[in-house]
């Protein structure tokens, strides 16, 4: 017997897959087909005049030491925030996953940073970090720490990681959570009986039983990366100092919607969505080898 | 309070619900935070109740830069605000719109507003008006860069003397910070107009060819000029044991001055409000300092601020609105009254008479310094004004490159090199967009 449903016709089928297709189609392909059109053109802030020069836009970035120095400075953030984010949630959930007093107390709040808005977070940031407005920033001063994040690039960009972490560890929590909720107490307690210690416990049942969480969400904070820090950055360091934090998102939003240059900020972010599609394909083809549905 | 204006908000809903007060709507959208920000309010609260056929609504749209690309963008979706506020530095890429905006003479003449551009101080209406002298955009608030001095502090660590120039600043950033003010003896805000754009001015040196851009759009940077470099030398040399430190490219870190950090801080003359409102010290502001070596130096500072922008496409009705607001705006006492509160500069001949006939500078001397910088002396093609396409992007390099000179990345001559040769790629792309 086939296990699939079988619908007679086209008729339904077609109707069922309407509303994803006519969403998929407004609001990706559309303004994505947008984007790769505008790469092309070459127009003034406010629209008046543009001119079609093909591929110059493309060319003229591959020119500036810039915009590979924002690549290297991309692959340093979003490596850092990947790895931090999904450690610490992994560590936060499987705490919250034991029976303790006022649990749900304890989830709740570590679901909360993911209701703020990104540019709310940096400022948020801002406010305890900014070498003069900070409030934590004046006891590490104190302490003999030449904290700078205005003019030390490896300050701002620990502030970056840290905010930026801060943001995505709820989401990643919560997937864990709900992972770690779905793996049977028995086959744990079978492996207690046997003999296993709590870590070894982990990294052979719990861990791998996780696998298929992790590997979503590798791929979803990487995406989360590429695309949404650029409120954070906006907010926390502009891009500075000295350009070291300015990543790929954050110059298509500083050359586009800060400087006017709609041209060359579309051409990167069809680059930017080529390298994130790129890197999904990888992530697919050969990290879910290693998963275990 | 709160339930007040909650109420008052409501009861003024459902009364502009019926048409019966058809109301025409002016929307300002505006970059004024703190003091500033309760004039701006103020002021169109007063022009409101002045009369009934117009209102105008305020709208704070983030700092200067983001409201100008909230402007933009509002433009490309068709639904612009009546009037923007763009600083200065925005005004080359406004005049470039032509379309997007409605020159400010044309929309007077249409609205039968009398209006006479030379009642206005030319320092500022020659940075927003065309050749021919058409004023293009009206200027709201206008500043210039002065030096904010915290007296009692300077007194404490025994500077005796306010600095005049740069070598005395430097000598007193030293005092300060063997004084106990380790973090900062001295420092700056807007990163780029203090030490790249009003240092040019200020000492008679070309910033760009063709006066700096209000000669044509095919200019080029000339800001690495030997007196560029050893300015941006000094203030890496200081930087190092924080004699200078940096504050950044916009004005967040104002409150350096105010809270006591930095006893001697640059920034713009409408900073004035909230120096008022916040600090706790004797305070004063004095002219920028200079290299006395460089001849003729000091020259005439150039304006900052921002002026107000009518965006283009709307109905003769509310063009007329917008026309008897501007006019409410220039009255001689309201602009002297906005000038000695705000220290933004009167934009009338008569509002800055007024206020110097009454005694008032006697009493403010803080509120005339930038007057007198901008009319020290006759403006030379140095000192005129800047006119660069894009140079909201033009500022950010130049930031970014006075960074990496500070953090120690690059030697000053290097990063000015790179910031020269990035900005005339960008002068270069808003030429082939105007065109």
């Amino acid at each position: 017997m086939e296990k699939r449903a079988h619908f007679s016709g086209w008729t339904l089928p077609l109707l069922l897959i309407l509303p994803q297709m006519a969403i998929t189609v407004i609001f990706f392909y559309w303004p994505a087909s947008q984007a790769i059109w505008q790469s092309f053109l070459r127009e003034d802030a406010f629209g008046l005049s543009s001119e079609f020069v093909g591929f110059e836009n493309y060319l003229g970035l591959f020119e500036q030491p810039e915009y590979y120095r924002a690549m290297v400075t991309t692959v340093i953030f979003s490596s850092l925030v990947a790895f931090f984010s999904m450690s610490c949630a992994l560590l936060l959930a499987t705490q919250a996953d034991k029976n303790i007093r006022a649990g749900h107390a304890f989830k709740t709040l570590l679901i909360w940073p993911y209701a703020v808005a990104p540019a709310i977070a940096g400022v948020l940031w801002i406010f305890m970090f900014h070498p003069t407005l900070g409030t934590l920033a004046r006891p590490i001063r104190a302490i003999g720490i030449d904290w700078n994040p205005m003019l030390n690039g490896t300050h701002a960009m620990i502030l970056l990681v840290l905010s930026a972490t801060w943001k995505h560890v709820s989401y990643n929590f919560l997937f864990f959570l709900a992972g770690l909720q779905a793996i049977p107490r028995s086959v744990i307690e079978a492996g207690a009986i046997d003999g296993a210690g709590p870590m070894r416990r982990f990294w052979t049942i719990v861990f791998p039983l996780l696998s298929p969480t992790t590997f979503f969400l590798l791929v979803v904070t990487v995406v989360y990366v590429f695309f949404e820090t650029f409120g954070i950055i906006d907010a926390v360091t502009g891009g500075g100092p000295a350009g070291q934090t300015t990543t790929l998102v954050y110059k298509v939003y500083a050359d586009g919607r800060l400087g006017g240059d709609l041209g060359g900020s579309a051409a990167q972010s069809v680059i930017l969505m080529i390298i994130v599609i790129a890197l999904t394909a990888i992530q697919f083809r050969y990290v879910e080898r290693k998963v275990q549905y | 309070m709160m339930k007040k204006s909650l109420l008052g908000a409501l009861a003024f809903g459902l009364a502009t619900s019926t048409s019966a007060f058809a109301q025409t709507e002016i929307q300002w959208w505006h970059a004024m935070t703190g003091a500033n920000n309760d004039v701006v309010n103020r002021l169109a609260e007063e022009f409101n109740n002045s009369q009934k056929d117009y209102k105008v609504v305020v709208s704070y749209k983030g700092q200067y830069a983001d409201t100008l690309n909230a402007g933009i963008a509002a433009f490309r979706a068709g639904n612009a605000p009546h009037i923007l506020q763009v600083f200065e530095v925005g005004t080359a890429t406004m005049m470039g719109a032509k379309g997007a905006i409605k020159p400010v003479y044309q929309l007077m003449a249409d609205a039968g507003e009398k209006f006479d551009p030379k009642a206005y101080l030319p320092a500022i209406t020659g940075y927003y008006s065309t050749a021919k002298g058409e004023m293009l955009s009206f200027p709201f608030n206008s500043s210039s860069m002065v030096m904010w001095i915290n007296k009692d502090e300077l007194k404490k660590a025994g500077v005796n003397e306010i600095p005049k120039t740069w070598p005395e600043v430097f000598e007193a950033g030293k005092k300060l910070k063997a004084a106990g003010h380790d973090t900062c003896g001295f420092s700056n805000a807007w990163a780029s107009w203090a030490n790249i754009e009003q240092l040019s001015a200020w000492h008679n040196v070309p910033m760009a060819t063709k006066a700096n851009g209000l000669d044509g759009f095919d200019t080029e940077m000339k800001f690495n000029s030997p007196l560029h470099v050893k300015h941006l030398q000094n203030l890496v040399d200081l930087q190092k044991d924080k004699t200078y430190d940096y504050s950044g490219r916009d004005s967040k870190s104002e409150g350096r001055f105010t809270s006591g950090e930095c006893a001697i801080f640059l920034t713009s003359s409408g900073f004035y409000g909230n120096v008022k409102a916040n600090a706790k010290f004797d305070f004063t502001s004095v002219p920028m300092p200079y290299y006395p070596d460089v001849q003729g130096a000091p020259q005439n500072s150039i304006i900052g601020g921002a002026s107000l922008w009518v965006m283009g496409g709307k109905s003769a009705d509310e063009y007329k609105g917008v026309a008897k607001f501007f006019t409410f705006l220039s009255d001689t006492d309201r602009q002297a009254k906005l000038h000695q509160e705000s220290g933004y500069l009167p934009i009338t001949k008569a509002a800055y008479e007024k206020t110097k006939a009454s005694g008032f500078y006697e009493k403010n001397p803080v509120l005339e310094t930038p007057l007198k910088e901008l009319t020290n002396k006759e403006p030379t093609e140095n000192s005129r004004g800047l006119r660069f396409g894009n140079m909201v992007q033009i500022r950010d390099v130049v930031s970014e490159e006075i960074e990496a000179a500070l953090a120690g990345q690059k030697p000053a001559k290097d990063a000015l090199d790179a910031a020269v040769s990035r900005s005339n790629q960008i002068l270069r792309q808003f030429e082939r967009t105007v065109r």
